[in-house]
């Protein structure tokens, strides 16, 4: 029975739901209490003492049900794995004589699985899957190309070998009786396979996900197919929440360095003046602010939308941001992604700007009669975009005054360093002013950029 | 292990909640059961309005405790939730016991001396008759045990969680001058959420976690039935219906079960046979909050009240 527990454990945390031991233990606790009668009282019980959140709750209800509604060969009776388990040993115990009391008389002399199959016992041969299986160890599968391996051991661990035989044996002395166990062994491959697929499901979940997000992550954002958009926004949910977790806790300073004699004297004016208490100077730490500037013409628009979902999801970290998207020209896109959700921002930020050909000396321009009051010598700007600028005047001079303005100028580039400067790229040009310059066209590495910059902060 | 015990004892709370008034379902008389059984704290989140606070109330009345309640809010800290010094008093004690302070130190030679008698007569100042105990404290000197609601967790600065987690795991308290304080009996305690922020791991790993969504239309009718005395079945369903369509638009602030029973006492007092569309737009603000929600929901109540009504005839 706890195996069991312990086997649910591990494939809670497979779907995602993040448990401690200590969690499990007030979980077993729970169960002691409430017992395995009621199925729907053990989901609630796990629901409240596993799951901590509602979409932990979704995935551990999930979880729950693909658990204990293990594949039954053919028709499934109504009895749970908890049960199967427990009367495992009647069963085998009491089913031994009534089988071959009933049974066929040929039946004597051939191994315990081809018994157990031509008797069609449903329970017993369950029973002996799920020892078969906890014997080759199948909740240790992780990858969809494990499925035919432990299919494979189940059924060695369950007796094929002898089965094999036997069946050799009975197409010469009882071919009917031979025909019937082929077509028992087929269904008991069938569940067999459901059983490993079902625990592939349960099990490998986990692993299969965080191989993904690895492949996800050090994907170009730019060519990234239709069907990943929605898997990316979710990893960069993911960065925005590790950030977040990061840096928006105020971390205190080390209270050393310089006295502040000024508020030392002030506090301590109740005892005339002898400094009891010492007040020292701390750094003024402010939150970022941040203005980007993010090109949305073609190959670029993908990682701008993804760099500014991470950008408008680190509101407990950065204090105040304006974004503005261009291409031909420069508007303020802010408020359109406070109010909207990503999709839609996005496809009503491209219906008015996107689709131009780039032109970033007139963007500059626009940015400057417009907004450049946003810029304060505590905010950082970024630019994203490839500088491309189809052989129109790039403007550096403007972003040059950008530049002295703000505390920091950083550029995002989704090219890489070895395009810049080639064709029309003017990055040469612009990068005399920034203060940094880098490469961004993966997800790695557009969390790596963002969190230096909040990071410069600090 | 209990056979059918589980199962009778959550139904005796479901049907202990429903005769103060509160009708739990299966999942909330669950973690009230369970919260007694192990002795875990339950942390209820869920939208404003679908009775977490009430949970509390209703478990006092029905073990007959006493109910301490934390209100939760910005800039709450430990001298307001768990306990403080009587300065005051503590001041005016020294000064009526000046003169017995110096009887008692008359006799003694040097200062040295006089001040190891005073040690000998130890920390009188800093003794239990001076803690003005807060609510916290408060619950855990309760003999009879109690129901310890802190209200709004989510509402309070992130110190003050740490603060709670020792009472939570171990139902007791340090205080630095005279110990530990454990609990006479542990109190049970609920914790309620808005959401408003995540709350820490810690404080979530140890509690059971609970989470009250707007009812099911049966519920919410029978939660009705409870609390609104002379309302007729057919205006019932119709306006549980009515609500929950309401409840699938994109609202700021959707009705919730409170709304749902303001709106039914409404609807009684107005003597309402049953929903017509005069009646619901007059009364749509007790429903509703907002007045951008009230534009949004007009033109669509003709078809929620046909729909609702509807409803009436075949459910």
């Amino acid at each position: 029975m706890r195996e069991n527990l312990h086997r649910f454990f591990r494939a809670a945390r497979g779907a995602g739901v993040r448990l401690s031991p200590a969690e499990s233990i007030d979980a077993m606790r729970a169960v002691s209490k409430v017992g395995f009668t009621d199925r729907s009282i053990l989901r609630d019980t796990f629901l409240l003492t596993l799951a901590k959140t509602q979409d932990e709750k979704k995935a551990l209800g999930d979880c729950f049900d693909l658990f204990f509604d293990q594949p039954e060969p053919e028709s499934p009776p109504e009895d749970g794995k908890a049960d199967e388990q427990g009367t495992q040993g009647s069963n085998a115990a009491s089913d031994s004589p009534g089988e071959t009391s009933g049974g066929d008389e040929q039946a004597e002399g051939l191994g315990q699985l081809a018994q157990m199959l031509l008797a069609q016992d449903r329970n017993q041969i369950s029973a002996a899957i799920a020892n078969a299986a906890s014997a080759a160890s199948l909740s240790d599968i992780r990858y969809f190309t494990q499925r035919g391996i432990f299919s494979g051991r189940i059924l060695d661990q369950m007796g094929l070998q002898r089965l094999r035989d036997d069946l050799d044996n009975l197409t010469a002395t009882n071919p009917a009786l031979a025909e019937r166990l082929t077509n028992a062994l087929d269904g008991l491959r069938g569940t067999v396979r459901d059983t490993v697929s079902q625990a592939l499901m349960l099990y490998g979940r986990e692993e299969a996900e965080s191989l993904r997000n690895e492949i996800l992550r050090n994907a170009p954002l730019s060519r990234i197919e239709p069907r990943q958009v929605e898997q990316m926004r979710h990893l960069i949910r993911q960065i925005a929440r590790r950030l977040r977790e990061r840096y928006s806790k105020p971390r205190k300073r080390q209270r050393r360095g310089h006295l502040d004699v000024r508020r030392t004297i002030r506090r301590n004016a109740a005892w005339g003046g002898v400094p009891f208490l010492t007040a020292w100077k701390r750094r003024h730490r402010d939150k970022p602010k941040i203005v980007a500037l993010c090109d949305v013409s073609g190959s670029v628009a993908r990682v701008s939308d993804f760099f500014l979902l991470l950008i408008h999801s680190l509101h407990e970290v950065v204090d105040d941001v304006r974004s503005f998207a261009f291409s031909g020209h420069l508007i303020e896109v802010s408020d359109i992604l406070e109010s909207k959700s990503p999709e839609e921002a996005m496809s009503e930020i491209m219906s008015k700007v996107g689709f131009g050909s780039s032109d970033y000396g007139s963007s500059l321009d626009d940015f400057e009669h417009g907004w450049m009051n946003a810029i304060t010598p505590q905010t950082t700007v970024i630019v994203l975009g490839d500088a491309r600028s189809n052989n129109l005047d790039p403007r550096a001079d403007v972003l040059r005054r950008i530049a002295e303005r703000s505390k920091r100028l950083v550029w995002l580039n989704p090219e890489g360093r070895m395009a810049w400067g080639w064709g029309d790229s003017e990055m040469p040009r612009y990068s005399t002013f920034c203060t940094v310059v880098r490469q961004c066209a993966t997800a790695k590495q557009l969390e790596r950029a963002v969190s230096d910059i909040v990071a410069s902060y600090q | 292990m209990a056979d059918t015990r589980p199962s009778a004892s959550i139904e005796a709370v479901e049907s202990g909640l429903a005769a103060q008034g509160y009708i739990a379902s299966r999942q909330i008389a669950t973690a009230v059961y369970l919260a007694q059984q192990i002795e875990k704290p339950i942390l209820v989140e869920g939208p404003a309005g679908v009775g977490k606070t009430e949970l509390a109330k209703a478990i006092a009345a029905w073990r007959g405790m006493k109910m301490i309640r934390l209100q939760c809010y910005e800039g709450l800290d430990e001298a307001k939730a768990l306990y403080e010094w009587k300065y005051a008093k503590q001041l005016l004690y020294t000064q009526i016991l000046k003169d017995k302070l110096g009887e008692v130190l008359g006799g003694a030679p040097t200062l040295e001396a006089a001040l190891n008698q005073l040690h000998d007569f130890g920390d009188v100042f800093f003794s239990k008759e001076f803690v003005e105990p807060r609510p916290l404290l408060q619950a855990l000197e309760q003999p009879a045990g109690c129901v310890l609601l802190v209200d709004e967790i989510d509402k309070s600065d992130a110190e003050f969680e740490s603060l709670l987690l020792e009472i939570l795991s171990d139902f007791q308290v340090t205080i630095p001058e005279l110990g530990t304080v454990v609990a006479v009996s542990p109190p049970t305690v609920i914790l309620t959420s808005n959401s408003e922020r995540d709350l820490g791991d810690a404080l979530k790993r140890r509690c059971l976690h609970l989470h009250i969504g707007f009812p099911e239309q049966k519920l919410e009718e029978r939660i009705v039935e409870s609390r609104v005395s002379g309302i007729s079945q057919t205006l019932r369903r119709q306006m549980v219906g009515f609500i929950n369509e309401v409840r699938t638009l994109d609202l700021k602030k959707l009705p919730s079960v409170s709304e749902t029973i303001d709106w039914a006492r409404v609807l009684v007092l107005l003597q309402a046979p049953e929903l017509g569309h005069e009646v619901v737009k007059d009364t749509l603000n007790v429903l509703l909050k907002y007045e951008a929600d009230i534009e949004a929901t007009m033109p669509q109540v003709s078809t929620f009240i046909a729909k609702a009504s509807r409803q009436g005839v075949f459910g």
